[in-house]
């Protein structure tokens, strides 16, 4: 609970279950929400060092911050996107949304 | 008064709350890549994102735990849950996973699972600082409109270019009908 250790291993456990998700979830909400989990892991390592490492109390904390903007702007983009392709393709599984493939 | 504390040593409680919230944020995450119904993994996020919310409070930041849960709890979670909705229900049966992709998949995670734990533990991190922390919201507000100020208004800027963004790309296709 006081180590800094314990941290950045859930941080690397959530990033990990984040990619695994990504890569065997087979639509792209379920994409998309994996993505939120990898964001959170390192938002966690980013407040982690910041309690222990730091010099400045607040850069981590500015950090986080930033990756939750981020990942609200994310999140509205992407789901339009996909409402998009829903409408033009009546399909939400990337593996049949191709036209666009070179 | 009696609390729970005059039972047990508060240590006990504050160690217990605190792998509660570890447990329940791997729970929530393992939930929101695993189960094959959509809803089911949002709220398995919304789980896992309250226990991570829990987790930075032991870190030392409320202002931080408050805003993870306004913006994923409150904020995304409801977004992929009104985006969910809102749009009309798929005709495909929910197809079957194919076996050789959840295999490759976890054994990709936990190759890389383990090479990071490699790196975690190898690496001597030092001892911490021992400067007195200043957490308060006052001291972040300060500094986030001082020093971080760049920093604001580059958030600003980025989700007022999202908002508009994705208003853009969800009516794209309306005005051409």
């Amino acid at each position: 609970m006081e180590q800094l250790i314990t941290y950045l291993i859930l941080g690397a456990l959530m990033f990990c279950i984040g990619i695994f998700g990504i890569l065997q979830h087979i639509t792209l909400i379920g994409m998309l929400i994996s993505t939120e989990l990898i964001l959170n892991g390192a938002a966690l390592n980013f407040m982690a060092f910041n309690m222990f490492l730091s010099k400045d109390a607040a850069v981590g904390q500015v950090f986080t911050l930033f990756i939750m903007g981020l990942a609200a702007a994310e999140t509205a983009i992407a789901l339009s996107i996909i409402i998009t392709i829903y409408r033009r393709f009546r399909e939400i599984k990337p593996d049949s949304v191709t036209e666009l493939k070179g | 008064m009696t609390t729970i504390s005059n039972f047990i040593p508060p240590i006990i409680v504050a160690q217990v709350a605190f792998w509660f919230m570890v447990v329940l944020t791997l729970v929530g995450a393992v939930i929101a890549v695993t189960l094959p119904k959509i809803v089911h993994n949002i709220l398995g996020l919304a789980l896992s994102m309250f226990g991570v919310a829990g987790i930075y409070l032991y870190l030392g930041s409320q202002f931080v735990a408050v805003m993870q849960l306004l913006i994923y709890v409150g904020a995304i979670c409801v977004t992929y849950i009104f985006a969910i909705m809102l749009s009309p229900p798929l005709e495909w049966d929910v197809p079957k996973k194919r076996k050789t992709r959840m295999i490759a998949a976890l054994i990709v995670s936990v190759g890389a699972f383990i090479v990071m734990v490699q790196m975690i533990t190898s690496f001597n991190w030092g001892p911490g600082t021992n400067l007195t922390r200043d957490w308060t919201i006052k001291t972040l507000g300060q500094q986030l409109l001082t020093r971080y100020f760049l920093v604001f208004e580059l958030i600003s800027l980025l989700l007022a270019i999202a908002i508009i963004g994705a208003i853009m790309i969800a009516s794209y296709h309306q005005k051409r009908d």
